[in-house]
């Protein structure tokens, strides 16, 4: 049954791009872009893989679909003419379909437990979980704990990319210092506008709840510091597109929003350094408490902060940098 | 078993409209009656499609969160419907009123 929903799932995947492909109309393939992602969502929630899955849902279908919009209501909605290369690209096209067919047949079967990944190392993260660290959700276990080296490495890719969006957008908004007068403020939102307006403020609390749920809750099920950072400033993003850009900057303004951006690594960091100060190795959490256990609980909740910290801010801060250059 | 079969009534008619709500979607002739169709999917198949899977998971937190589910999507969708009939209009497209040989004609 679970085949069936996959190969279906994984068509409706094929139409969809073939749709994207096909598509004149910007506006069109963005909305499709989105459908895309909620569909690979499901697709990996039939994979098992819960916490990816509500990462592509907020990310994917959310997030990057209300950049997306803002990008294009700064350029326009049409395609430009066609390229003429249009057989070098079949070609390109051809020849990197054969190379992926071709290096599906080295593939282990689809679940297969002998596959080299499940022999690997995953065995004995799943052993050592409940004893090492003890979290139902052995995800969290190896993002944090196990793997939390890489997860560090993330981080500063997330923040990197947000300090490099703000270096490129933002460049000429401080050669236009008038721009940044609040009085002549063009983005009022949805003001005028009365029933998303109720229905979005009444929806707003709870889409905060739900955030710091997924993030508080990312040891026992599905969720951390990446969705609920995604979650959080779909929230905010919300309330700005409800009340207008000012206001949101208002109640969070762009100072603040670069405080999150790098405090949230720098919690990071911090955690790992105070490891080694308590006689351990860099993210080392079993020394964080008298016992072991408990170290690593305090360890993976304050990481997963400053994952949370970071992406809200970097998300944040794309979003108003999108979002003041259509100002200009 | 009474609930088993309760649920099922309830999946199997949840499950004939979202046809409906698809075919009507394909088969209406104009954006407005389009989101009509199309509407039926996330207000009427939702509740019943919900209520089904609520039987099924019996009195557990999945009950409750389901219900949290249904409650959204009960809010949010007729908001997105509303906000895009108000788009429609917006962009200059209004509802075409008399009498359905209209379309007719311009085809």
């Amino acid at each position: 049954m679970i085949i069936l929903f996959g190969v279906f799932l994984l068509t409706l995947l094929v139409i969809t791009a073939l749709a994207i492909v096909q598509t004149e109309s910007l506006f069109a393939a963005v909305i499709l872009t989105g459908i895309f992602s909620l569909l690979m969502a499901a697709n990996f929630f039939l994979l098992d893989a819960a916490d990816v899955a509500l990462t592509e849902a907020a990310i994917g279908a959310g997030i990057s679909t209300v950049l997306f919009l803002g990008a294009l209501a700064l350029t326009g909605e049409r395609e430009r003419g066609k390229s003429t290369n249009r057989l070098i690209a079949l070609g390109v096209v051809t020849v990197t379909t054969l190379i992926v067919i071709y290096a599906t047949f080295d593939k282990p079967r689809h679940g297969d437990a002998e596959a080299p990944v499940h022999q690997h190392v995953g065995p004995w993260y799943l052993e050592k979980t409940p004893e090492l660290i003890d979290i139902p959700n052995s995800v969290t276990a190896v993002l944090g704990s196990f793997r939390g080296y890489d997860t560090l490495g993330e981080v500063f890719v997330v923040f990197t990319a947000g300090i490099g969006v703000l270096f490129l957008l933002s460049a000429r908004s401080a050669a236009r210092p008038e721009s940044a007068n609040p009085s002549a403020e063009p983005g009022q939102g949805l003001r005028h506008y009365l029933v998303p307006r109720v229905v979005g403020r009444l929806l707003i609390p709870f889409v905060f709840l739900f955030g710091l749920y997924v993030q508080f809750h990312g040891d026992y099920g599905p969720g951390g510091g990446f969705q609920a950072g995604a979650i959080i400033a779909a929230a905010v993003i919300l309330y700005a597109l409800l009340e207008g850009e000012g206001q949101a900057l208002r109640a969070l303004p762009m100072d603040v929003l670069k405080w999150l951006v790098a405090g949230g690594a720098l919690l990071y960091g911090a955690v790992g350094v105070a490891g080694m100060l308590l006689g351990g190795n860099f993210l080392d959490y079993n020394v964080l408490a008298s016992d072991p256990i408990a170290g690593q609980h305090i360890g993976i909740i304050l990481i997963e902060l400053g994952v949370g910290i970071t992406v809200t801010g970097v998300l944040l801060c794309v979003f108003h940098a999108f979002a003041a250059r259509g100002k200009l | 078993m009474a609930i088993d079969i309760i649920s099922w009534i309830l999946l199997s008619l949840g499950g004939a409209f979202v046809f409906i709500g698809g075919l009507g979607a394909l088969r209406m002739p104009n954006l407005y009656t389009r989101m009509h169709a199309a509407s039926l999917t996330d207000t009427m198949a939702a509740v019943l499609i919900i209520g089904g899977i609520m039987l099924q998971a019996g009195a557990t937190l999945v009950t409750i969160k389901l219900a949290a589910i249904l409650l959204f999507l009960l809010i949010t969708s007729p908001t997105a419907s509303n906000a895009l009939a108000s788009a429609a209009i917006l962009s200059g497209l209004h509802p075409e009123e008399g009498k359905i040989d209209a379309r007719e004609q311009r085809e």
